[in-house]
Protein backbone atom coordinates (compact mmCIF):
# COMPACT_ATOMS: atom_id res chain seq x y z
CA UNK A 1 0.00 0.00 0.00
CA UNK A 2 1.11 3.34 -0.74
CA UNK A 3 1.79 5.84 2.09
CA UNK A 4 2.23 10.00 1.56
CA UNK A 5 4.87 11.39 2.94
CA UNK A 6 2.98 14.12 4.62
CA UNK A 7 4.42 14.46 8.49
CA UNK A 8 1.82 13.48 11.10
CA UNK A 9 3.41 15.52 13.47
CA UNK A 10 2.17 18.93 12.24
CA UNK A 11 -1.67 18.00 13.13
CA UNK A 12 -2.61 20.76 15.78
CA UNK A 13 0.17 22.80 15.43
CA UNK A 14 -0.80 26.86 15.72
CA UNK A 15 1.81 29.21 14.69
CA UNK A 16 2.12 32.73 16.23
CA UNK A 17 0.42 35.62 14.59
CA UNK A 18 2.38 36.69 11.35
CA UNK A 19 3.27 40.30 9.99
CA UNK A 20 0.29 42.20 9.37
CA UNK A 21 -1.08 42.61 6.36
CA UNK A 22 -2.30 46.11 5.18
CA UNK A 23 -5.38 46.07 2.68
CA UNK A 24 -5.16 48.86 0.24
CA UNK A 25 -7.73 50.06 -2.06
CA UNK A 26 -6.09 49.73 -4.99
CA UNK A 27 -5.45 45.58 -3.81
CA UNK A 28 -9.11 45.56 -3.19
CA UNK A 29 -10.09 47.39 -6.93
CA UNK A 30 -6.78 44.82 -9.11
CA UNK A 31 -8.55 41.89 -7.31
CA UNK A 32 -11.97 42.68 -7.77
CA UNK A 33 -11.39 43.29 -11.45
CA UNK A 34 -9.03 39.82 -11.98
CA UNK A 35 -12.89 37.64 -10.59
CA UNK A 36 -15.01 40.31 -12.48
CA UNK A 37 -17.12 41.28 -9.35
CA UNK A 38 -17.76 44.61 -10.23
CA UNK A 39 -20.10 45.69 -7.41
CA UNK A 40 -19.08 49.37 -6.87
CA UNK A 41 -18.52 49.07 -3.37
CA UNK A 42 -15.38 46.92 -4.15
CA UNK A 43 -14.36 50.16 -6.84
CA UNK A 44 -16.28 53.46 -5.45
CA UNK A 45 -15.47 54.92 -2.07
CA UNK A 46 -18.49 56.86 -2.17
CA UNK A 47 -20.77 54.27 -2.56
CA UNK A 48 -19.25 51.67 -0.08
CA UNK A 49 -20.07 54.40 2.35
CA UNK A 50 -22.82 54.65 0.72
CA UNK A 51 -23.68 50.78 2.13
CA UNK A 52 -22.68 52.01 5.74
CA UNK A 53 -18.80 50.32 5.15
CA UNK A 54 -15.69 53.19 6.15
CA UNK A 55 -13.86 52.19 3.15
CA UNK A 56 -14.15 49.86 -0.17
CA UNK A 57 -14.98 46.68 1.10
CA UNK A 58 -13.09 43.27 -0.28
CA UNK A 59 -14.58 40.64 -2.67
CA UNK A 60 -15.70 37.50 -0.80
CA UNK A 61 -13.04 35.52 -1.46
CA UNK A 62 -9.84 38.28 -1.08
CA UNK A 63 -9.11 36.51 1.93
CA UNK A 64 -7.31 34.17 0.21
CA UNK A 65 -4.53 36.85 -0.42
CA UNK A 66 -4.21 36.62 3.35
CA UNK A 67 -4.72 33.28 3.76
CA UNK A 68 -1.92 32.13 1.53
CA UNK A 69 0.98 34.32 2.91
CA UNK A 70 -0.09 32.23 6.38
CA UNK A 71 -0.64 29.08 4.78
CA UNK A 72 3.04 29.35 3.57
CA UNK A 73 4.54 28.81 6.89
CA UNK A 74 3.75 25.15 6.97
CA UNK A 75 3.44 24.15 3.40
CA UNK A 76 6.89 25.65 2.53
CA UNK A 77 8.41 24.19 5.63
CA UNK A 78 10.77 21.35 4.43
CA UNK A 79 9.56 19.53 7.50
CA UNK A 80 6.28 19.28 6.78
CA UNK A 81 7.37 16.89 3.71
CA UNK A 82 4.14 18.69 1.61
CA UNK A 83 5.32 17.88 -1.87
CA UNK A 84 3.63 20.46 -4.09
CA UNK A 85 3.86 19.21 -7.24
CA UNK A 86 1.72 16.92 -5.93
CA UNK A 87 -0.83 19.08 -4.31
CA UNK A 88 -4.66 19.63 -6.11
CA UNK A 89 -6.73 22.37 -3.96
CA UNK A 90 -9.72 19.54 -2.67
CA UNK A 91 -12.08 22.70 -0.85
CA UNK A 92 -12.09 26.38 0.55
CA UNK A 93 -14.46 28.08 2.90
CA UNK A 94 -14.48 31.58 3.99
CA UNK A 95 -16.34 32.57 7.27
CA UNK A 96 -16.84 36.67 7.13
CA UNK A 97 -17.73 37.99 10.70
CA UNK A 98 -17.22 41.77 8.86
CA UNK A 99 -15.98 42.52 5.37
CA UNK A 100 -12.50 43.12 4.94
CA UNK A 101 -12.29 46.81 4.03
CA UNK A 102 -9.35 49.56 2.76
CA UNK A 103 -7.31 50.48 5.81
CA UNK A 104 -7.57 47.08 7.65
CA UNK A 105 -4.03 45.45 9.09
CA UNK A 106 -4.82 42.10 9.18
CA UNK A 107 -2.56 39.42 11.23
CA UNK A 108 -3.46 35.51 10.64
CA UNK A 109 -3.07 32.65 13.23
CA UNK A 110 -2.54 29.76 11.26
CA UNK A 111 -3.51 26.53 12.58
CA UNK A 112 -3.24 22.70 10.95
CA UNK A 113 -6.64 21.59 11.58
CA UNK A 114 -6.40 17.72 10.67
CA UNK A 115 -4.39 15.44 7.92
CA UNK A 116 -5.76 12.58 7.51
CA UNK A 117 -4.70 9.65 5.29
CA UNK A 118 -6.79 7.26 2.92
CA UNK A 119 -5.34 5.10 -0.15
CA UNK A 120 -1.74 6.74 0.05
CA UNK A 121 -3.98 10.17 -0.67
CA UNK A 122 -3.68 13.08 2.36
CA UNK A 123 -5.68 15.60 3.14
CA UNK A 124 -4.23 18.41 4.66
CA UNK A 125 -7.06 21.06 6.37
CA UNK A 126 -5.55 24.01 7.48
CA UNK A 127 -7.55 27.13 9.21
CA UNK A 128 -6.60 30.80 8.96
CA UNK A 129 -7.85 33.01 11.99
CA UNK A 130 -7.93 36.41 10.69
CA UNK A 131 -8.11 39.39 13.02
CA UNK A 132 -7.79 43.03 12.53
CA UNK A 133 -5.44 45.04 14.67
CA UNK A 134 -6.39 48.68 15.99
CA UNK A 135 -3.22 50.36 16.31
CA UNK A 136 -4.79 52.97 19.09
CA UNK A 137 -6.59 50.39 21.32
CA UNK A 138 -4.09 47.71 20.35
CA UNK A 139 -7.21 45.60 20.44
CA UNK A 140 -7.86 42.43 18.01
CA UNK A 141 -11.09 41.89 16.52
CA UNK A 142 -11.40 38.50 14.17
CA UNK A 143 -12.52 39.38 10.75
CA UNK A 144 -12.32 35.93 8.47
CA UNK A 145 -11.40 32.57 8.95
CA UNK A 146 -10.66 30.73 6.03
CA UNK A 147 -10.64 26.99 6.02
CA UNK A 148 -8.82 25.09 3.03
CA UNK A 149 -8.00 21.52 2.21
CA UNK A 150 -4.95 19.82 -0.21
CA UNK A 151 -5.36 16.86 -1.09
CA UNK A 152 -1.57 15.40 -1.39
CA UNK A 153 -0.88 12.30 -3.39
CA UNK A 154 1.32 9.81 -2.53
CA UNK A 155 4.38 8.50 -4.17
CA UNK A 156 3.16 5.84 -6.88
CA UNK A 157 -0.06 7.61 -7.58
CA UNK B 1 -14.60 48.86 -15.25
CA UNK B 2 -17.81 48.33 -17.30
CA UNK B 3 -20.15 50.97 -15.75
CA UNK B 4 -23.03 49.45 -17.07
CA UNK B 5 -22.92 46.40 -14.95
CA UNK B 6 -26.53 45.60 -13.70
CA UNK B 7 -26.74 46.18 -10.03
CA UNK B 8 -29.51 45.86 -7.64
CA UNK B 9 -30.16 48.93 -6.12
CA UNK B 10 -32.47 47.65 -3.85
CA UNK B 11 -31.95 44.39 -1.37
CA UNK B 12 -33.92 41.34 -1.90
CA UNK B 13 -36.98 40.89 0.12
CA UNK B 14 -36.15 37.62 2.09
CA UNK B 15 -40.04 36.99 2.62
CA UNK B 16 -40.55 37.02 -0.97
CA UNK B 17 -38.26 34.57 -2.02
CA UNK B 18 -38.68 30.56 -1.91
CA UNK B 19 -36.06 27.67 -2.02
CA UNK B 20 -35.26 26.60 -6.13
CA UNK B 21 -36.00 30.53 -6.82
CA UNK B 22 -33.22 31.21 -9.70
CA UNK B 23 -31.23 34.42 -8.61
CA UNK B 24 -29.59 34.81 -11.71
CA UNK B 25 -27.30 33.22 -14.61
CA UNK B 26 -23.36 34.10 -16.24
CA UNK B 27 -20.71 33.24 -18.24
CA UNK B 28 -17.33 33.91 -17.46
CA UNK B 29 -14.38 33.81 -19.64
CA UNK B 30 -11.39 32.62 -19.08
CA UNK B 31 -8.44 32.96 -21.38
CA UNK B 32 -5.03 33.06 -20.13
CA UNK B 33 -4.23 36.47 -20.23
CA UNK B 34 -7.25 36.57 -17.19
CA UNK B 35 -5.37 33.84 -15.80
CA UNK B 36 -1.78 36.02 -15.48
CA UNK B 37 -3.81 38.75 -14.33
CA UNK B 38 -5.54 36.67 -11.74
CA UNK B 39 -2.05 35.31 -10.15
CA UNK B 40 -1.11 38.80 -10.56
CA UNK B 41 -4.00 40.00 -8.30
CA UNK B 42 -3.59 36.48 -5.82
CA UNK B 43 -0.28 36.06 -5.62
CA UNK B 44 -0.82 32.48 -6.73
CA UNK B 45 2.25 32.24 -8.94
CA UNK B 46 1.96 28.08 -9.22
CA UNK B 47 2.78 27.52 -12.94
CA UNK B 48 0.14 25.01 -13.55
CA UNK B 49 -1.45 28.38 -14.37
CA UNK B 50 0.89 29.74 -16.69
CA UNK B 51 3.37 26.92 -17.99
CA UNK B 52 2.27 24.51 -20.30
CA UNK B 53 5.52 22.23 -19.69
CA UNK B 54 5.08 22.35 -16.14
CA UNK B 55 0.80 21.33 -16.03
CA UNK B 56 2.25 18.53 -18.84
CA UNK B 57 5.26 17.02 -16.78
CA UNK B 58 2.32 16.80 -13.49
CA UNK B 59 0.28 14.91 -15.80
CA UNK B 60 -2.55 17.86 -16.49
CA UNK B 61 -3.98 18.49 -20.11
CA UNK B 62 -2.49 22.31 -19.82
CA UNK B 63 -2.43 25.04 -18.41
CA UNK B 64 -5.67 25.23 -15.96
CA UNK B 65 -7.66 27.95 -14.35
CA UNK B 66 -6.88 28.56 -10.83
CA UNK B 67 -9.95 26.68 -8.71
CA UNK B 68 -9.72 29.93 -6.40
CA UNK B 69 -10.26 32.05 -10.01
CA UNK B 70 -13.53 30.12 -10.61
CA UNK B 71 -14.61 30.23 -7.17
CA UNK B 72 -14.09 33.93 -7.11
CA UNK B 73 -15.62 34.81 -10.47
CA UNK B 74 -18.92 32.38 -9.37
CA UNK B 75 -19.90 35.00 -6.54
CA UNK B 76 -19.90 38.30 -8.23
CA UNK B 77 -23.05 37.18 -9.09
CA UNK B 78 -24.53 36.44 -6.15
CA UNK B 79 -22.69 39.65 -4.86
CA UNK B 80 -24.84 41.64 -7.38
CA UNK B 81 -28.28 40.20 -6.41
CA UNK B 82 -27.71 40.89 -2.75
CA UNK B 83 -27.24 44.53 -3.33
CA UNK B 84 -24.35 44.51 -0.57
CA UNK B 85 -21.40 42.07 -1.23
CA UNK B 86 -20.80 42.39 2.51
CA UNK B 87 -23.91 40.62 2.76
CA UNK B 88 -21.51 37.34 1.71
CA UNK B 89 -21.21 36.00 5.45
CA UNK B 90 -19.83 32.40 4.32
CA UNK B 91 -19.20 31.07 0.82
CA UNK B 92 -17.42 27.19 0.11
CA UNK B 93 -17.00 24.75 -2.32
CA UNK B 94 -15.06 21.62 -3.26
CA UNK B 95 -12.87 21.42 -6.49
CA UNK B 96 -14.03 19.01 -8.61
CA UNK B 97 -12.67 19.24 -12.11
CA UNK B 98 -10.46 21.70 -13.30
CA UNK B 99 -11.20 24.62 -16.10
CA UNK B 100 -8.33 23.44 -18.90
CA UNK B 101 -7.57 27.06 -20.44
CA UNK B 102 -6.51 26.51 -24.24
CA UNK B 103 -4.07 29.06 -25.98
CA UNK B 104 -5.14 30.53 -28.08
CA UNK B 105 -8.80 30.61 -27.15
CA UNK B 106 -10.66 30.85 -24.41
CA UNK B 107 -12.60 28.92 -21.98
CA UNK B 108 -16.27 29.47 -20.74
CA UNK B 109 -17.61 28.42 -17.91
CA UNK B 110 -21.32 28.38 -16.58
CA UNK B 111 -22.63 29.96 -13.08
CA UNK B 112 -26.45 29.22 -12.06
CA UNK B 113 -27.34 30.23 -8.81
CA UNK B 114 -30.75 29.60 -6.91
CA UNK B 115 -32.00 29.84 -3.83
CA UNK B 116 -30.76 26.53 -1.36
CA UNK B 117 -32.53 27.35 1.78
CA UNK B 118 -33.93 30.23 4.07
CA UNK B 119 -33.77 30.89 7.37
CA UNK B 120 -36.10 33.86 8.33
CA UNK B 121 -35.34 33.68 11.54
CA UNK B 122 -31.72 33.94 11.20
CA UNK B 123 -32.07 36.51 8.04
CA UNK B 124 -30.45 34.48 5.81
CA UNK B 125 -30.51 32.49 2.85
CA UNK B 126 -28.43 30.03 1.47
CA UNK B 127 -27.41 30.42 -2.64
CA UNK B 128 -26.26 27.13 -4.16
CA UNK B 129 -23.87 27.30 -6.87
CA UNK B 130 -23.74 25.36 -9.81
CA UNK B 131 -20.99 25.90 -12.01
CA UNK B 132 -19.86 24.00 -15.08
CA UNK B 133 -17.24 23.64 -17.61
CA UNK B 134 -18.17 21.60 -21.46
CA UNK B 135 -21.44 20.58 -19.67
CA UNK B 136 -19.53 18.83 -15.97
CA UNK B 137 -19.53 20.52 -12.92
CA UNK B 138 -16.19 22.04 -12.01
CA UNK B 139 -17.34 23.07 -8.40
CA UNK B 140 -18.94 20.83 -6.19
CA UNK B 141 -21.29 21.68 -3.17
CA UNK B 142 -20.72 25.46 -4.01
CA UNK B 143 -22.62 27.53 -1.66
CA UNK B 144 -23.16 30.53 -0.48
CA UNK B 145 -24.80 32.28 3.08
CA UNK B 146 -26.03 35.77 2.49
CA UNK B 147 -27.36 38.14 5.36
CA UNK B 148 -30.79 39.66 4.44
Amino acid sequence: MTTSSVNLDFVGREYPANAPYSVGREKIREFAAAVGSTHPAHHSVDSARGLGYPDLIAPPTFAVIVAQRAEAQYIEDPAARVDFTRVVHADERFVHHRPIHAGDELVTVLTVASITERSGLAMVTTRCDIYALDAVSAATELVSTVTSTLAVRGEGL
Amino acid sequence: MSATSPVSAVRPDITTLAVGDVIGTRSVVVDRARLVRYAGASGDFNPIHWNDTVAESVGLPGVIAHGMFTMGAAVALVEDWAGDPGAVVDYQTRFTRPVAVPNPGEAVVEVSAAIGAIDLEARTVRVDLTVTFEGARVLGKSQAVVAL
